[in-house]
Parts: structure tokens; sequence; C-alpha cells
């Protein structure tokens, strides 16, 4: 140090002062595995749907298991979530039973938030688990108030014990929204035909009565911006191709 | 050194010529400054990435017609908006680039509103004259009106729409909670058009809860009302063992008169015999689980919500009060929503057996009061003051306080200069909301008590109150869309007496005043028979099958029935129609051979009614094996040609019948009542 000036040392001198006075790191130290598993499994909360911006309502739930099948407790997961969205929290050890619960906030547009849950395996691997989780934009929340109100009923074959569901007393079974194997074949001008004019517009049962002069276009629109919302295989306009961005 | 600057003064001040030349220099570069300086703008950088991420789109030429370049703005000096936002967010009226999802080219989607017509502040908030990224949306810049996070975006809406909107679930849910859990009792909060915001949680009055409780129980229900009730509405007041019992001694003085108009009858004598099965019964029958909830044995919350819950009841009242509360709840709160279901005693005894075996002997197992002090009820008196108990309850010798909280009317507006936060809270307005709801007692001398609210229910309480602008009252009156009220209401006479009297609007709405749980009943008498509503009135049988509440049966006589029925049949009619227009007798058969082959074939109407109770199988609709002895012929045609003008809202949908098979249909319905014309 001697042949330092002394300005100099008064310059480190302040260096280390200022350095004092910033703030400590935010992050905690980062979790460490106490255990290792072979695979990761959902337990629940996948497939919700939520609005935009909000907390789902159920936890998201993943498990690890060892290559026996059985829960690894201690094991480190770490959940990835698609921009804009929030699983709090983040990361976590596995409880006794193999479970890690986050809760899940859906970011600020409509659409779907896919979950990455990894863990890592003994030999230091990642084993992934992926999740989608559906926000409702303005429109495809309309669309859902109109489906509880005039289709849960017939095309939602799961009763609650608020509402039963007529699904199986009708002789042509109505799909329901969430079939998008059938649903996204049609196209939206077929789903408006067949809302606005009942099922023989398209030579399909009448026992899908027309509600075209009931409902107006927008809500007709809301509908379908609803179905295609929750199809599963997600729905994608098919035959025009799209620049990335 | 002093040599060298001079050489380079020399070299440029040497002559006039030179010097002229040099300031020239300067000068340019100096004006220069200006123009380069807009050149490099935030907002450039955004309007060249736009530019090229159209470039390769398909539609790119429409895309590049329509691209205006400069500064954005829309101007609204009428309702304070100056958003310059446009200037980035370039694709917000593009739908062609749905697929697009980098900010800020994002459409925007789709919504009732046109972007022109109200900006983005409106709904966003957000620094709307700002052109940069920071300034314009991050709380640490535009700490005066930072962008609103989209959780809480259904505010935008509740500045102008007081009325519920299908779109906005979130902030119907925080205004509802705002008005059940009583938040509105004790902060004034008034709506745009400057009407208060009112309670609509019956808080039982305690000027008899002597009548009715014991202390014990007060007390383990003031310490925590949520160990007693999942559902209480009741919030934690966090009180000491000590100022609990204090409390309790002081309602217990305070509420020990009886009612004068009461004498103490009979019917209060317990009926040993009673079994609980019959009492289980007579529960069910009544449809009690309409209003009031349990927990079942699976753990499960089964029930109403318009009573309070009822899972550890027998632990709460004294059997006494509950004989003469089932015989007729009006003696002991004239206000109260449950109906007067005149039980005789064969039901009565039965029925609070059931009831008052509904205990929990955990809950109040550890409570052992010794008898008040006068100074114990002088301090509960002066804590229940403190409290503010009397904003919700009605209490003997403390009056309602005025101004109890802070009011809320503009609190989403509220500047964070004003503010005081909790330590570890963000310093934004939603967060510091947030936190004041979940945990008031952080915050220095907080009088809130703690409620037990769900994430999702602080979401929607927030959003509520973020609606709760200065913006909000300081627009257009055009613009602002009143909430529904209820109207006043009141049959009169003996029929209405009686209305009150089973609390029919508990459950019905009639001209705007009312429950949702039952049909609106203002066209009633227009729609059924009176025949068929005498014998309702005395047996309601089964209309919707798939429904679980149902109207339950309140034991009127021949006298009352027939007194009602009067009066929903010659009050209760629309001016649209004239009920008698249609006779069914004039019907022929090959009418209700036509309608029959409409019924089932063209219009499938069996997909939700019953008919033949052999072959059909919906249940969406009522029944309609007796319809022809319920309804009236004309009311039947007028709901077949459009039933939403009839019941708004209603699932049956309008099939732009022809008058003809509308008429062939009602021939086939009316022809539907075998069963009681047997009888």
């Amino acid at each position: 140090m001697k042949h330092l000036r002394p300005q100099a040392k008064a310059c480190a001198a302040m260096l280390i002062l200022l350095a004092g006075c910033n703030r400590p790191a935010k992050t905690p130290a980062p979790l460490a595995a106490k255990a290792f598993g072979a695979a990761i499994t959902e337990v629940g909360g996948g497939k919700q749907v939520g609005s935009i911006g909000a907390a789902l309502d159920q936890p998201v739930v993943v498990q690890v298991n060892d290559a026996q099948g059985s829960p690894v407790a201690g094991a480190l997961v770490e959940l990835h979530t698609a921009e804009g969205a929030m699983a709090a929290p983040d990361a976590g050890l596995t409880g006794a039973d193999g479970q890690l619960t986050s809760t899940v906030t859906l970011g600020g547009s409509a659409g779907r938030y896919q979950i990455a849950a990894t863990t890592r395996d003994k030999s230091g691997k990642p084993v992934e688990l992926r999740l989608d989780e559906i926000a409702l934009g303005y429109q495809q929340q309309q669309g859902r108030v109109l489906n509880d109100q005039y289709c849960a009923r017939c095309h939602d074959p799961e009763s609650t014990p608020e509402r039963v569901s007529n699904h199986d007393n009708l002789t042509a079974k109505p799909h329901a929204f969430i079939e998008g194997a059938v649903l996204n074949a049609m196209s939206d001008a077929d789903l408006a035909s067949i809302i606005g004019f009942g099922g023989p517009a398209l030579n399909k049962s009448p026992e899908m009565p027309p509600y075209g002069y009931t409902l107006k276009k927008a809500d007709v629109d809301a509908l379908i911006a609803y179905i295609r919302a929750v199809a599963d295989p997600p729905y994608r306009l098919k035959g025009l191709t799209y620049a990335k961005n | 050194m002093r040599q060298k600057i001079q050489k380079v003064w020399q070299f440029l001040f040497g002559d006039s010529a030179r010097a002229f030349g040099t300031l020239s220099v300067i000068l340019l570069i100096c004006l220069a400054i200006a123009p380069a300086k807009d050149r490099f703008r935030e907002w450039t950088r955004y309007q060249q990435k736009y530019l090229r991420l159209i470039r390769g789109r398909g539609e790119a030429a429409t895309l590049q017609r329509r691209f205006q370049g400069g500064l954005q703005q829309i101007w609204m000096p009428e309702l304070g908006v100056t958003d310059r936002c446009g200037t980035c967010h370039l694709g917000l009226k593009e739908a062609s680039l749905w697929d697009v999802s980098t900010q800020p080219f994002r459409p925007h989607p789709p919504i009732p509103h046109s972007l022109t017509e109200f900006g983005c502040v409106m709904c966003h908030r957000g620094q709307g004259a700002a052109t940069g990224v920071e300034e314009a949306h991050r709380s640490t810049l535009a700490w005066e009106q930072p962008i609103l996070p989209a959780r809480y975006l259904e505010a935008g809406c509740g500045q102008c729409h007081a009325n519920t909107l299908t779109g906005t679930p979130q902030l119907n849910l925080g205004r509802q909670l705002l008005t059940r859990y009583d938040c509105v009792s004790c902060h004034v909060l008034k709506m745009p058009d400057g009407q208060r915001m009112a309670s609509t949680t019956d808080a039982p009055p305690l000027t008899h809860i002597a009548e009715k409780t014991t202390r014990e129980w007060t007390f383990a229900w003031l310490k925590n009302p949520q160990a007693y009730a999942v559902t209480a509405t009741m919030p934690n007041f966090q009180l000491s063992d000590a100022d609990a019992r204090d409390i309790s001694a002081f309602l217990m003085s305070s509420g020990a008169g009886s009612q004068p108009a009461r004498a103490s009858q009979a019917r209060s004598s317990p009926d040993v015999a009673a079994d609980a099965a019959a009492g289980a019964s007579v529960y069910g029958e009544s449809f009690c689980a309409s209003c009031h909830a349990t927990v079942n044995a699976a753990g499960m919350l089964v029930g109403g919500d318009v009573g309070p819950e009822l899972t550890r009841i027998g632990s709460k009242v004294k059997p006494e009060w509950l004989g003469e509360w089932l015989h007729n709840p009006k003696t002991y709160d004239p206000g109260t929503a449950m109906p007067h279901y005149r039980f005789d005693q064969k039901q009565l005894g039965p029925l609070r057996a059931f009831i008052e075996a509904k205990t929990d002997s955990d809950f109040l197992a550890n409570v052992h009061l010794e008898p008040a002090t006068p100074e114990q009820i002088a301090h509960g008196k002066a804590l229940v003051t403190e409290r503010g108990c009397a904003s919700c309850h009605e209490i003997n010798g403390i009056s309602k306080p005025a101004n109890f909280a802070p009011e809320l009317t503009v609190v989403g507006s509220e500047s964070l200069m004003k503010i005081v936060f909790a330590p570890g809270v963000e310093h934004t307005l939603p967060d510091y909301l947030r936190a004041k709801i979940r945990q008031p007692h952080a915050f220095p001398s907080a009088k809130m008590p703690q409620y037990t609210f769900t994430e999702a229910q602080v979401d929607a309480l927030v959003t509520a109150l973020l609606a709760q602008t200065e913006r909000a009252r300081t627009l257009p009156a055009a613009l602002r869309v009143a909430g529904k009220r209820e109207s006043g209401y009141r049959p009169a006479g003996k029929a209405g007496q009686l209305m009150a009297d089973m609390n029919c609007f508990s459950c019905h709405a009639i001209n705007g005043r009312g429950g949702n749980m039952a049909p609106d009943l203002t066209w009633e008498g227009s729609s059924v028979q009176r025949r068929w509503l005498v014998s309702f009135m005395k047996n309601p049988n089964t209309l919707r099958p798939a429904l679980i509440r149902r109207m339950p049966r309140f034991n009127v006589t021949d006298a009352e029935a027939e007194t009602i029925a009067d009066y929903v049949s010659t009050v209760y009619q629309t001016p649209d129609f004239d009920r008698d227009a249609i006779d069914p007798a004039k019907f022929s058969a090959a009418d209700i051979e036509l309608g029959k082959q409409l019924f089932y074939s063209k219009y499938a109407c069996q997909s939700c009614h019953i008919v033949d109770p052999q072959n059909d199988k919906g249940y969406i609709g009522p029944t309609l094996t007796q319809v022809g002895a319920r309804l009236n012929a004309a009311w039947i045609f007028h709901w077949l040609k459009d039933p939403q003008a009839l019941r708004p809202g209603t699932v049956e949908p309008n099939r732009n019948l022809s008058d003809a098979d509308a008429r062939a249909l009602t021939a086939f319905l009316m022809k539907q009542n075998k069963e009681v014309a047997k009888k």
C-alpha cells in the first residue's frame, strides 16, 4: 500500500464505504435439494380457466416420485411460467408427501400460459412437467357467462349440486366445449350458424335450438371466442401463415 | 503546454474571419441538437421497430397505409384525457396482428367501447401525456398515476357503470362483498351519482340478545366468529379475553328486556317424544337449506347463504327462544328475511329438537365466566362504543356513530403522499389497499377488524375500491350508467299483509323489489290459472325437477290461499296482452296433433321439457305434464313467441315461431291437463 498516493487511498476508502451502503441482494440463498426424484407428475391445478391478471382458483400441485413411483420429500422443484404469469412460490422443496403447492397468477393478456415444473434426478438431468393454464380476456369472459347461462346445462356432461346436467337426456350428445378435436375443425362461420340457427342449420339435431333471436351478434362472437379459448387441443387458425415476431 | 493552447487559440480565433467561422460552426452544432434529440426519442425507435414488424407480414401494404408516424394524441378535454399512448402502441386497432404477443404492438382485445371514444387512461390509468416508457407506466416515475395492474382492470369499468355488468365478474363480486360484509356500514362509500352504498346484511339487532343466547356463546363468538361458523360475515375484532368478557357482560345487560308484545306462551314447551327423523323431514320439506347452510358429515358446506349457517346453532340459541322464533320470527325481529311458516305443534316440536341437536360440544367447552361486575359492564359499554359495534347492530343505549371510519368515496384516486404505508408494503395504491384489507393491524391506529377473505375476494374488493375515483365523480353525467335500485314496492291490503308475513320478497321479485332465488312474479297473474295457484299455495309441488331450491309449504289456510290467489291473478297482469284472449276450448284435434308433431320433431322441446313422463327425459325447463291446468293459453302463446319479453334472461330461446306454429303448440300444451281433470 505504501507506493499508493493518499488520494488513491481516499478513493479506495470511499468506494468501500459506498459498497457498504449498497442494499443487500434481495434474492435469498438458492434452495438446495435434499433428495432427488426420477419423475414429476401433476396432482392438480392444470388446465384451469381464469381471468387475465387474476390468481387461479385452485393452486398448482405437483409431485416428485422416485423410479419406483413413491413420493420423494425434499426434492427441489422450480416453476417457470410463461411471460406475464407468476407462480408463488416459484421454487421450493417437496413436502413429506412429495408435493409442492404453488399459487399461479395469470398474465395480463388472454391466451394460454404454460408452466414448466422441473426437478433434477440424481445425475443432474432435468425432468420436466408442462401444465397449461387458460386466461380469458374480456370477450371470452363474456362468452363464459353466456355459456353458464345458456349452454353448459346440455354441453357440460358434468353435474354440480347447483346445476344438474341435461347431457344424458338428449339423443344427440352435445359436444363439450373443450373437445378441440371436433370443434377446432368447425369454422367460426359454422359455429355462428349452429348457435344462431340451431342444429338443423348444419344438418344436425334439432335438439340444439337456435339462439340467434335471443343473443346479439356480439354475444355469439363472445361465445365463439370462449369456445376457441378453452379448446383442447388448442385452437389455431389454419390456412394462413403469419410472420414471426 | 501553454504554447500548445496558444497555438490552438491562434488557429481558431487568430483573426476575425477565423473567429467568425468557428462561432458559426458552434452555432450550427447547437442548432442541430434539437432535431437530433427528436430523432433519437424513445418512441421513434418503437415506430421503426413497428415498421420492421409489419414489413414481413401478408397484409403489409394495408398496415403500412394505416400507419401514421409522429406523435399520436387523443385529446378529450371534457373527459380530462390527453393520451399519447398510440404513439408507441401502434397495433391497437389492427385486429390482423392478433398473433403478435410483444408489446407495445399487440392489438387491443375486443371491448364494447371504441378506443378513440374514451382513450386509454380512463381504464388503464398511467400518465397519458408522457412519451417515455418509464414515465407513462411505472410507479417510480409516474408516481401520480401509474398503470393499473391487469388484475384490477375491471375497476376502470366501475367508474361509469354502477350497474352489474356480465363482463365484470370481479367488480361485481367486490361490490357485493362491500355490502355483504358491512364495509359500508362503518365507511361512507358513495357511488358516482351521489347515492350511498347500503349494507345488504341485516346484522341482527342486539336489543334482546339475552333472550336469544347465552353470555358464554357471545363471549366465544366475539373471540372468533369464524370458529362458530366458517361463513360468518362478522369480522374478528381480535379482542383480549378481558375485553370479550366485558363486552359480553354489557350486551347481556343492555339486551335483557323482552319484547312487550310477546307474552311467553306455552308453545315453547319442548316435545320430549319428538324424534330426530321427523324433525329432519320437516327441515327438508320446509327447504330450510335454501337459505341456511350446514356442514354435512363429509365436511362440505351445503345450503344457501341468505340466512346464517346452522352447523352449531344448538350451542348458540336458547331452546325457548328457538321455539318462539320458529313459531313466528317476526315477533323477535320484525325486519327479518325469514318467513313465518305457520308450523303447527306437530311440526314445531320435532323441528326444534332437530335444530337444537346441531351442537358442538367443543365450542363452549373452555368458556367459564364469573358473574359480571358493574365495572366490567361499564368497560364493555366503552369498548362497544370504541369498536363501533353500533355501526352494524342495533344496541340499546348506544346510537349509531356517524363517520366512524374514513370515507371511501374517492379512495381509488387517493394520493400516495397522504398514505402511511406499513413496512414491507410496496408503495402503490392497490398494494396499500390489499395490505389494509388483509392485515389491518399492521397499520398504525387501525380500528379495522380482521376479515378472513380469500385472495380472490381481496382482489375483488380492491377492484371495487379502485373504481371509486375522483375522475368518476367529474365525468359528464351522460356517461354514467345507474345501478339497479330496489323499488320500495309494497303490496296493499290483506294479501299485502300475508305476503309481508311470509316474506315472499326474500325469494321472489315483484315490481322491482325482492330476491332472485325464485321467479319474478310481476306478471304471474297473466301466467297462471287462479285455481292452480290456490292449490299450489296450499301444497307447492315440484315444477322444475332439476332445482334443489323449491318453494316451501307455508301451511296457509284455505282463506289465506284464496286471498293471495285473488290478489295475484287480479293485480299482477301484463298490459301487453289479455290473458283470456285465447280460449283453449276452441282448439281442434288437428291443431293439437300438429302441435304434438312440432313439439317432438321440428322444435325437439322434449330435450328440455317432459310432457310424457314415460318417454321424455329433459329437465331443464319445468315439467309440462299438467301445464294445461297451470298456465293460461294466451301466456303460453306469447311465451313461445318471445320468452325473453316476458322473463328477461330465461334460458328458453326465442325461436322466431310463426303464429300458426305457436298456436298449434299452445293447443297441444293446453291439452296436458288430464291428471287435474281426473281429480
